[in-house]
C-alpha cells in the first residue's frame, strides 16, 4: 500500500495530501511510537472524565463510562468481524449475530450453574470451546450457502440468524426467555483480594476487550496482506475472473467466513462473561445490521474504519440513553435502530466508501461511477 | 414429532395454510415484480406491506371503530373493507415509490455495486419499521373485527370459513388481474421489456425510470390489498409484523421461481400449505423456522424455483 501512495503523478499526489499519505511516509520508529501512543491513549480511556471542559461533555451520563466504553469493545470486535465479511470478501452476512449468540450460549452451556451439561466450568476454559464452535458454525452455514449468489446469501444468513433466535427461544436446553444466570466473570484477582474482574467497575473489562482487539487487529491484517487478503479482494472485485485466475473461490470465502464468525463468537464471548446474563431476547436481527451499518458508516474493508464505526454505533447511543426526546417524551436510546437505519441510506448515497475509506474501495467505486451511463 | 396430529388434522391444516399462503402470495408478487426488473431484492417491501397494516386500522379508527366495537352490518363492512383497502394501496404505494426515489435511484444513477443497493434497502426497511415502533411504542395495535368468522363448508373436522374464501378469491382476482396487466396491457409491455434489456427498452423509447416506479408501485398495491387481508385474518399488527411475514414472502417468491408473478402464487400457496404441516408436526412455535429451512434447501437444490425466473421470458 505504502508504495502506491509514493507513486508520483495526478493520482499519488492526491493520495499524499491527506494525514494518511503524511503518515506513511515517517520513518519506522515515528510510524511505531505514534501507533503505540493511540493504543496508550485508548488504555487511558475510562479517565476522559478527568480532562477539564471536553471530558464531561464526552462521558456517558445514562450508562457509567466504563461499561459504555465495555460495550464500545465488543461491538468494534463484532464490526471488525463482519469488515472480514463484508469488507474483504464482499459477501453481505446479515445473520452476524448468530455467531454472537452461538460464542456467548456455548459459554452459558458450559459454565452456568442453570445449564443442562451441569460442567460448571470457569469463564476461561470455556473461552476456546465457544470460538471453536462459533467457527465450526459459520463453517457449517458456509458450506451448503457459499455457492449462492449474493443476495441470497445475505437472505439465507438472515434466516440462520432467525433460526437461532428461534431454537434459543423454544428448546429447553437453550431455556428460551428464562435465560442463563452467574454466568461466571474472567478470573483474576486485585492486590487486596478481591476480584479485578466485578460487577462494580467495567474497567477492567474494557482493558481486556481492548486487549482482544489489539490481537485482533494484529492477525487481521496479517491475513489481509497474505494470499487469503489477496484472494479476498480478487473474489470481492470479480469473482468468476478470481475463479478463472485460479483463486479457489469457495475454500477463501468459507475462510472469511469461518475467521468472521470465530471474531463474531469471540465477542459474545466476552459479552456473557461480562454481563453474567443472557436470554433468547439478546439477540434480536436489528443488531446484526446495526453492525453492518457500523462497518458501511466507517469504511467496509478498512481496519480504522470498522474500529470507527463499531465504536460510533454503541457510543452515539449510549451517549444519547437518558436523554428525552421533545415529541414523543421516551428516551433516545429506543431511537438507534431507527437512526442508524437511515445513516446507513444516507452514507450509501452521499459517502459510499465511509467515513476513513480504504483506498483501494474508493477507487473501485470511482470506476463503476465512470461506467455508469449517462441518463 | 407429532405424525398422527398431522395426519389427523390434515384438511384443517390444509385449509389454513391455504389463507395464510394467499396472502403471503399478494406479499411476494412485490419482490418478484422488482426483482424481476431490476435484479435488486427490494428488503423495504415489509416495511410497504407494514404502513398498509398501520394505513387501514387508522382509517376504520376514524370511524370509532377499535378491536372492542362489535361487527357493523352487512353492507357498512363491504364499505369499509374497501375504504380500509383504498388507504392501505394508498399508504403501500406511496412508501413503494418513495423508498425507490430515495433510497435506489441515486445509486442507480451512480452505477453502484449489487450490494449497496441491498444495504441501503435494509437500512430503509430498518428506519421505516423502527420509527413505527418508536411512535407505537412497540405495542400491538388491535383491528377492529369487521368480519364475523363462520363456518361455510364443513367437511369432517375441516372448518371453511367465510374469510378464508373472501381471502382466497381476492387473491386470486388480484393475480389475475396483475397477470392480465404485465401480459396485455401497453405499460406491461414497457415494464417486460425492461425486465429483457434495460438497455435496448431504453433504445426503443420506453421510459426507465417511470417503468420501475411503476414496478414499485404496482408492488405496493399488492402489498396493500395483503395488508388488510392480514388485519383481517390475525386481527393485531405491530412494528415489526412486515419483516417476519416479509421473508416468508420473500421465501415464496423464492420457490415459486423469483422473478415470475405465476411462480408467487404458487410459492405463496405452497408454502402456507407446507408451514401449517409443519406446525402439525413439531409444534407451532416452529412455524417460522419451517419457512427459512425449506428457503436454504431450495435455493440449494433448485435456485431459479419451481417455475424459474421469468418476468420478460414469458410469453416474450
Amino acid at each position: 500500500m505504502s508504495s502506491t501512495a509514493a507513486t508520483p503523478g495526478k493520482n499519488g499526489r492526491r493520495l499524499n495530501g491527506n494525514l494518511r499519505g503524511w503518515f506513511a511516509r515517517q520513518p519506522v520508529w515515528v510510524r511505531i511510537v505514534g501507533v503505540l501512543a493511540v493504543i496508550a491513549l485508548a488504555y487511558l480511556l475510562p479517565y476522559t472524565a478527568e480532562i477539564p471542559l471536553i471530558g464531561p461533555q464526552i462521558v456517558t451520563e445514562g450508562i457509567d463510562w466504563p461499561s459504555a466504553l465495555f460495550n464500545m469493545s465488543y461491538y468494534v470486535l463484532l464490526a471488525l468481524g463482519l469488515n472480514v465479511v463484508v469488507g474483504y470478501a464482499g459477501l453481505l452476512d446479515l445473520g452476524y449475530v448468530g455467531f454472537f449468540a452461538v460464542g456467548a450460549y456455548t459459554v452459558a452451556l458450559l459454565t452456568s450453574p442453570d445449564s443442562r451439561l451441569g460442567t460448571e466450568w470457569p469463564w476461561l476454559a470455556a473461552v476456546p470451546f465457544a470460538i471453536a464452535v462459533a467457527m465450526i458454525s459459520g463453517l457449517i452455514l458456509g458450506w451448503p450457502t457459499l455457492r449462492l449468489r449474493g443476495d441470497y446469501l445475505a437472505i439465507v444468513t438472515l434466516g440462520f440468524a432467525e433460526i437461532i433466535r428461534i431454537v434459543a427461544q423454544s428448546t429447553e436446553t437453550l431455556r428460551g426467555d428464562r435465560g442463563f444466570t452467574d454466568i461466571p466473570h474472567p478470573p483474576g484477582q486485585q492486590t487486596d483480594g478481591s476480584a479485578l474482574f466485578g460487577v462494580r467497575d467495567a474497567t477492567p473489562y474494557y482493558w481486556l476487550g481492548l486487549t482482544v482487539i489489539i490481537l485482533v487487529v494484529l492477525g487481521v491484517r496479517n491475513l489481509d496482506r497474505s494470499r487469503v487478503g489477496r484472494s479476498w479482494l480478487a473474489i470481492r472485485e470479480d469473482e468468476e475472473a478470481a475463479e478463472i485466475m485460479g483463486v479457489r473461490t469457495i475454500k477463501y470465502k468459507l475462510w472469511a467466513f469461518a475467521i468472521g464468525a470465530c471474531i463474531g463468537g469471540l465477542g459474545g464471548v466476552m459479552f456473557a462473561g461480562q454481563q453474567g446474563f443472557m436470554n433468547s431476547g439478546t439477540f434480536v436481527l436489528q443488531f446484526s445490521i446495526l453492525v453492518l451499518a457500523g462497518v458501511v458508516m466507517g469504511g467496509s474493508g478498512n481496519i480504522p474504519g470498522a474500529i470507527l464505526g463499531g465504536a460510533l454505533i454503541s457510543y452515539i447511543p449510549d451517549r444519547l440513553r437518558g436523554i428525552q426526546d421533545p415529541i414523543f417524551h421516551t428516551d433516545l436510546f429506543g431511537f438507534r435502530f431507527a437512526i442508524f437505519g437511515a445513516v446507513i441510506i444516507l452514507i450509501m448515497i452521499f459517502r459510499p466508501q465511509g467515513l476513513i475509506p480504504s483506498r483501494r474501495r474508493a477507487m473501485e467505486l470511482k470506476d463503476r461511477e465512470k461506467e455508469a451511463a449517462p441518463s | 414429532m407429532n405424525f398422527s396430529g398431522l395426519i389427523h388434522n390434515f384438511g384443517p391444516l390444509t385449509v389454513t395454510g391455504l389463507a395464510q399462503g394467499a396472502i403471503i402470495a399478494l406479499f411476494a408478487l412485490g419482490y418478484t415484480l422488482v426483482y424481476g426488473v431490476l435484479r435488486l431484492i427490494n428488503f423495504a417491501h415489509s416495511e410497504v406491506f407494514l404502513l398498509g397494516t398501520y394505513a387501514s386500522i387508522i382509517v376504520w379508527g376514524f370511524f370509532g371503530l377499535d378491536q372492542n366495537s362489535p361487527t357493523p352490518g352487512m353492507f357498512a363492512v363491504i364499505g369499509l373493507i374497501i375504504l380500509g383497502m383504498v388507504a392501505a394501496v394508498v399508504a403501500s404505494g406511496v412508501t413503494a415509490i418513495g423508498v425507490e426515489l430515495i433510497a435506489y435511484r441515486p445509486l442507480r444513477r451512480r452505477n453502484a455495486p449489487k450490494l449497496a443497493f441491498l444495504i441501503t434497502a435494509i437500512g430503509a426497511s430498518l428506519a421505516i419499521s423502527e420509527t413505527v415502533g418508536v411512535i407505537t411504542g412497540r405495542n400491538i395495535r388491535g383491528v377492529p373485527r369487521l368480519i364475523r368468522q363462520t363456518d361455510v363448508v364443513v367437511i369432517g373436522n375441516t372448518h371453511i370459513t367465510n374469510l378464508q374464501i373472501l381471502i382466497v378469491v381476492l387473491a386470486l382476482v388480484m393475480m389475475f388481474l396483475l397477470d392480465r396487466f404485465i401480459n396485455r396491457s401497453r405499460l406491461g409491455r414497457g415494464i417486460r421489456a425492461v425486465a429483457q434489456n434495460p438497455d435496448s427498452a431504453a433504445l426503443m423509447g420506453v421510459n426507465q425510470g417511470r417503468v420501475i416506479s411503476l414496478v414499485f408501485l404496482l408492488g405496493g398495491l399488492m402489498a396493500g390489498i395483503a395488508a388488510v387481508m392480514y388485519n383481517l385474518k390475525i386481527g393485531v399488527t405491530r412494528f415489526d409484523a412486515g419483516f417476519l411475514l416479509g421473508i416468508e414472502a420473500f421465501t415464496a417468491a423464492v420457490l415459486g421461481g423469483i422473478g415470475n408473478l405465476r411462480g408467487a402464487l404458487l410459492g405463496g400457496l405452497l408454502l402456507g400449505v407446507l408451514q401449517n404441516y409443519g406446525a402439525g408436526l413439531f409444534g407451532t412455535e416452529w412455524l417460522h423456522a419451517v419457512s427459512f429451512v425449506l428457503l436454504v434447501v431450495i435455493l440449494l437444490f433448485r435456485p431459479t424455483g419451481l417455475l424459474g425466473e421469468s418476468l420478460g421470458r414469458a410469453r416474450a
